[in-house]
């Protein structure tokens, strides 16, 4: 059997990757998929606690599933508010929206 | 199944029913009949926020996931006020020519993230917190970018939505890290095994950190300005009083429910980090020139002093929280009330400038800001003094005295800045192409009634107090 830490090193790195793809990505979608990886390695860390750590209960698993519809709404939502970015500003280029720090 | 379960939790299906009502009524019903939709909106939920006034059941649904005391009904009371006055305040906008077929939205909207922070309130498990939060804050992310058709507002919503699922992504990421050392996801049975492991402190903070966004302490605040500022200002009141109030309860309740034996870890974090969210909060105040983006700021280092309710860490310390979420509600709102029909009728000017002069064309509605901002400072008669001095008591109390001698020197600071708003009013002489006399419609005239009352009776009345304090607990 794979032992847990291999699982966790993975969803760490997917986790802080994420997180760098937040901060350096210049484009709105490019964004949207690094929040993706964030939440994904959140829930790879449930599934892998819920099986290794505590067999004998679900709620790890029933997390994951929440956490999956949630996640699908937001990028639903996330794409939406976008679609409407582009719409009044023309492009989805990260550094265009700074009207308010003028 | 047991049903009987759902009694529990009479606010939120009284909150269901009204937002289906008003989803039905705003979807079929005719252009001639939907010109009544403010006023029957508004009727109907200042009628469920009576409602909630009167005494409801109490205790635990479903397992201990859905908790229900007289202390969390008192919370939601709280915020239903908050909403019904930012209802009130939203006639001008709303029937504006670019947003009034939409108006039933914005009503739908909001109340569905009001069901999600009566979730995050009520939350007996980590999984209802979250899921409360997520429906608090997508549906405000579309509120932000409401008026879609300007760059500013469409700026806003994608900044909120982006970083709100970035900081429930990193909340998730410490749930997951306590739930590994755990074992669970209910309150009670994870503050039962709860031990300074190294594992539930990373978990811990990361949770922090999440709650932290949505709180707007300072390293985490940096949303907090461009949002309110490009956001509908009916929007930014809902934001700065109703999301902020239902962040500042969550976070009550799971750092006393939850995370009371290790009180001694999240004691210095919060110790430093409301003495940045003050200061800094203040700081950067003073140096706007926009006047909703003033108070995103004035809000943060306000979001400092509910942190110092909270580290006291007793009875005392959250029933002054509470009651400082009260008062703040309605000063802000007052605050907000001005700063919408001022916007209305200069065609949407809100720089600080905008209101030179306010005294000589609209002494009224100039006086009603001095209120409000007398009170967000602390200055004697009005309720921002009580709540203030409550909280610095509580945090005394547990000899904190260097930071209560900071969070004064900063109240200091704040009478400053808030004092350049009055100046702006009273003593600047207007532009040439300053907002006349105007008279502000009758939804928003009762509004800042409500909040006039609040500002003058919430202090002065003790039973207020009294009250929040029978029915709060300390760790």
């Amino acid at each position: 059997m794979i032992q847990m830490e291999y699982y966790l090193i993975i969803s760490t790195l997917m986790f802080f990757i994420g997180i760098y793809g937040f901060i350096t990505r210049k484009n709105m979608i490019a964004i949207l998929i690094s929040l993706e990886l964030v939440l994904n390695a959140v829930e790879i860390n449930f599934a892998v606690f819920n099986r290794y750590l505590f067999p004998g209960q679900l709620e790890g698993m029933f997390f994951t599933l929440f956490g999956i519809a949630i996640t699908a709404a937001e990028t639903a939502v996330a794409l939406a508010i976008i679609i409407n970015a582009y719409r009044t500003i023309g492009n989805i280029d990260i550094k265009n929206l700074s009207k308010m720090k003028e | 199944m047991n049903f009987s379960n759902f009694l529990f939790m009479e606010q939120e299906i009284g909150l269901v029913i009204l937002f289906v009502f008003l989803f039905l009524y705003d979807t079929f019903c005719s252009e001639k009949g939907k010109q009544y939709f403010q006023g029957v909106a508004v009727s109907l939920f200042a009628a469920f926020t009576v409602y909630g006034f009167f005494p409801l059941l109490t205790g635990e649904a479903f397992g201990g996931m859905y908790v229900s005391s007289k202390l969390t009904i008192f919370m939601k009371n709280i915020l239903n006020v908050a909403t019904l006055i930012v209802f009130l305040q939203s006639n001008n906008w709303l029937a504006s020519k670019e947003t009034v077929h939409r108006r039933g939205e914005f009503f739908t909207i909001t109340l569905v993230t009001l069901l999600g922070m009566y979730l995050m309130i009520s939350a007996g498990n980590f999984m209802m917190l979250y899921i409360g939060m997520e429906t608090a804050s997508l549906p405000l992310a579309c509120l932000a970018a409401f008026n879609k058709y300007r760059e500013k507002s469409a700026e806003a919503g994608v900044k909120y939505v982006l970083i709100s699922a970035f900081s429930s992504g990193i909340m998730l990421f410490g749930l997951s890290f306590l739930y590994g050392g755990l074992g669970s996801f209910y309150f009670a049975d994870m503050a039962a095994h709860l031990t300074g492991s190294p594992l539930v402190i990373l978990g811990f903070v990361f949770f922090f950190g999440g709650l932290g966004f949505k709180l707007s302490l300072v390293p985490f605040h940096l949303w907090t300005a461009d949002v309110y500022e490009g956001a509908p200002t009916s929007v930014t009141a809902y934001l700065s009083v109703v999301s902020k109030g239902a962040a500042a309860f969550a976070l009550i309740f799971a750092l006393y429910k939850v995370f009371g034996p290790i009180e001694v870890v999240w004691h210095h974090i919060l110790w430093w980090l409301s003495v940045i969210t003050i200061t800094l909060g203040n700081l950067f105040a003073i140096r706007q020139k926009d006047i909703k983006r003033f108070f995103a700021f004035s809000s943060i280092s306000q979001a400092g002093y509910i942190l110092l309710g909270i580290i006291a860490g007793t009875a005392q310390g959250m029933t002054a929280t509470v009651f400082y979420v009260l008062v703040y509600l309605f000063s802000n709102l007052a605050a907000f009330g001005v700063i919408a029909a001022v916007e209305h009728y200069s065609k949407g000017d809100t720089r600080i400038a905008a209101f030179n002069g306010l005294y000589k064309s609209n002494p009224v509605l100039a006086f009603v800001m001095m209120l409000a901002v007398f009170s967000l400072g602390g200055i004697p008669p009005f309720a921002g003094f009580f709540s203030k001095f409550l909280i610095f008591m509580a945090a005394a109390d547990q000899g904190q005295w260097i930071l209560v001698f900071i969070a004064l020197l900063n109240t200091v600071v704040s009478l400053y800045y808030y004092l350049l708003i009055i100046k702006a009013m009273f003593i600047t002489e207007g532009e040439a192409n300053a907002v006349g006399r105007f008279r502000t419609d009758n939804y928003n005239k009762v509004s800042l009634w409500i909040c006039t009352i609040g500002i003058f009776v919430v202090g002065i009345l003790s039973v207020i107090y009294e009250y929040i304090g029978t029915i709060s607990f300390g760790i």
